[in-house]
């Protein structure tokens, strides 16, 4: 029987991390993720993991960098300022081919912005972030859960692909406390070995993890093989919920706590006869392109909602490709529209 | 005075003459030969000299040198190699 | 002439080391000290222990010169990396080579924490005043008045800050075991940077904590020197900047 506990969405990620064999995390402090930090201080030693507050966030990435290399589940949370800090340490991650968690409680940009919910890391969640040709598994959960449910997952699709995953929260759905079933706890021990991990060159040859390759048809090569792992993720790991899509005129296309208001914005339509329908991302790397395309060919339009001036509206077009109008509804700075706001544009559209 | 001998890794050497620098009894000395790198390398042109005091090998940047020495003073070590005798491959 | 058959090998190439060549320039002191840490590695049986952390700069291809495992860090984050794979594997034994430009400009903040945590760790410092990757810029450890060529009139410390003294600053923190300051511009300071670094490793094999090594070391490419000329000029000028010795041993 699954251990129900009412906990904040950060706390259901640190716990849920625990749980999924992390037993290193580093990380700095600020808000909205503060809560993250302090669970694992006070929960990760009991199940004999590490807990570091570092001196930076640029030191916390760089030691997960450390610990991913010697073979052990390690995560970093941090909020938008902390995670740029933490982006070339990821770019790292991603070029030695490390598995790595790393949470964003995402907050209002851009500069320190404010501490208020906001979707404007979007862009550098999905489309690099760091430098360099790179991809992150990224994860948005509406619930706290759901930031249960996809931390577990991080750990484990970051591992088995390799890849760095990262989840892309806001400071609505860290503070906001809900009921959480929480997974069994994992013994590190019997998770999938890692014989690239860095354990000492006993009885075989030295394991060396670098992103260094000076030779151009060397680094192409790498880099090749690391997309094809991509094209992998794409194929099977595009994850979405619809709601109401199935004769759906106006779909919403949202994520994370805006994909969480849209279902109220759908059943208040719904009630008021609109024939409203949602679609939301949960993977936003991998994107959820074709299922959008396919919606896209029966409805009036595709109306992205977002908590920015328009990010994933990008892949949203992307998808539809013209089959439908692609309208926009965002705020910016922290301000969340309310649900009869966002109808009333949704009323525009039918 | 023990005798010695040096043996140069002519591609590793790369002909900085530290090492002819260092011996003290003149038994290395920067050739007129290359190696395939470009590099002039070091050669032991008076390997009569050589007492195998390994302070050529000691000085190496590039661990291009190896030193013996006659068994029957072998145990009398000169010089702080991290090495045993018995270390090599 | 002697042969081989009547002969002992007393200098043999370290057994830490791979086959491959190092990719410094002739008479650069890294080589030697490459060898010297290899050494180091095989007199205490460590090396199916050991990671290596490659720093950016010169010795970026250190992680496969090592029969070690090995791993490259992202400028200046050598240290915190150390204390990752430390803290997520405490019998694995880490060593961080870093030169002066990755440890004291870049990666200063992760250099001094993680030495006032006192990670059990060893930190090898490549002091040669100098960035020698990326062409001879100034470094933080260059010499007042000596030039580079991002000062190529020569370092005003009235603008561009004093060489900084790494050791003596690590010095001053209340946990590292052991902090030294080694030279390797002859024979006898070679021996003498020998023993330091056997130390620094063999304390943390001994669970004593966080050692640095600093190490005075020439860069005849970037000094515009001879590398004979570049030893004379770590005697005469470099060791009156950086004394050297031991400046902190709770061994």
């Amino acid at each position: 029987m699954a251990d129900r506990q009412l906990m904040t969405g950060n706390e259901a990620m640190a716990e849920a991390a625990i749980r999924a064999g992390c037993r290193t995390y580093f990380g700095y402090p600020i808000t909205p993720q503060n809560e993250i930090l302090e669970y694992m201080a006070a929960h990760l030693p009991r199940a004999g993991g590490t807990f570091l507050q570092a001196e930076s966030e640029v030191a916390a990435i760089n030691m997960c960098y450390g610990a991913a290399a010697a073979g052990v589940r390690t995560m970093t949370s941090s909020s938008s300022p902390g995670v740029s800090l933490k982006m070339e340490g990821i770019s790292y991650l991603a070029g030695a081919d490390l598995p790595c968690v790393i949470l964003n409680v995402a907050r209002g940009g851009p500069g320190l912005g404010n501490i208020a919910p906001a979707q404007g890391d979007y862009f550098q969640a999905t489309k690099g972030g760091g430098h360099g040709d790179y991809r992150l598994i990224v994860l948005a959960p509406s619930t706290a859960q759901e930031a249960a449910d996809l931390a577990g997952l991080a750990f484990d699709l970051s591992d088995q692909y390799r890849v760095p995953a990262l989840i892309l929260a806001d400071g609505m759905l860290g503070q906001m406390m809900e009921p959480v079933a929480l997974p069994p706890h994992r013994d590190p021990a019997t998770l999938p070995p890692k014989p690239w991990a860095l354990t000492g060159a006993k009885g075989r040859d030295p394991n060396y993890i670098a992103s260094f390759a000076l030779e151009p048809t060397v680094l192409r090569d790498l880099n090749v093989r690391r997309h094809a792992r991509y094209r992998e993720i794409e194929a099977r790991e595009v994850r979405w919920e619809e709601v109401a899509t199935a004769d759906a005129e106006v779909l919403l296309v949202a994520y994370g706590t805006m994909g969480r208001i849209a279902k109220t914005v759908v059943r208040r339509g719904r009630e008021r006869g609109i024939r409203v329908g949602l679609l939301r991302p949960i993977t936003l790397w991998p994107f959820p392109y074709s299922p959008i395309r396919k919606l896209a060919e029966r409805v009036r339009a595709v109306l992205t909602v977002e908590l920015s001036a328009g990010q994933m509206w990008e892949d949203v077009r992307l998808a539809v490709e013209g089959r439908c109008a692609t309208p926009f509804y965002g705020e910016m700075g922290g301000v969340v529209p309310t649900p009869s706001e966002i109808l009333t544009e949704v009323m525009r559209h039918v | 005075m023990p005798n010695g001998m040096v043996v140069v890794d002519r591609e590793r050497c790369k002909g900085c003459g530290l090492c002819v620098g260092v011996c003290p009894f003149g038994v290395l000395e920067l050739s007129a030969t290359y190696n395939s790198a470009g590099y002039p390398v070091v050669s032991a042109s008076h390997p009569e000299k050589c007492t195998g005091c390994t302070l050529c090998a000691q000085t190496c940047p590039d661990v291009a040198l190896e030193v013996y020495r006659e068994k029957a003073v072998a145990g009398s070590a000169v010089g702080s190699s991290a090495e045993t005798p018995t270390d090599h491959r | 002439m002697s042969s081989t058959d009547t002969m002992t090998k007393v200098f043999a190439r370290p057994r830490s080391l791979t086959e491959k060549p190092f990719t410094y320039c002739p008479g650069c002191d890294h080589g030697l000290l490459t060898r010297i840490l290899a050494g180091a590695i095989d007199k205490l049986g460590i090396q199916e222990r050991t990671v290596i952390i490659a720093p950016v700069g010169c010795a970026v291809f250190a992680y496969e010169w090592f029969r070690c495992d090995g791993i490259q860090a992202s400028h200046g984050r050598a240290a915190a990396v150390a204390t990752g794979l430390k803290r997520a594997n405490p019998d694995l034994i880490v060593i961080s080579y870093q030169g002066d430009g990755d440890l004291a400009a870049i990666g200063t903040a992760e250099t001094i924490h993680a030495a006032n945590r006192g990670e059990a760790i060893t930190v090898i410092f490549v002091n040669n005043q100098i960035y020698g990757m990326t062409g001879g810029q100034m470094a933080p450890t260059t010499l007042a008045g000596q030039r580079a060529t991002s000062c190529p009139e020569g370092r005003d410390v009235r603008t561009m800050g004093h060489p900084l003294p790494v050791a003596e600053m690590i010095a001053t923190l209340a946990a590292p075991a052991y902090v030294t300051r080694q030279s390797l511009h002859d024979p006898k300071h070679v021996a003498q940077a020998t023993k330091a670094v056997e130390k620094a490793l063999r304390y943390q094999v001994e669970g004593k904590g966080y050692s640095l090594v600093e190490v005075l070391s020439t860069c005849p490419t970037g000094w515009r020197m001879p590398p004979a000329v570049a030893h004379k000029h770590v005697a005469d000028v470099v060791t009156g900047a950086f004394p050297l010795g031991d400046l902190v041993d709770r061994g």
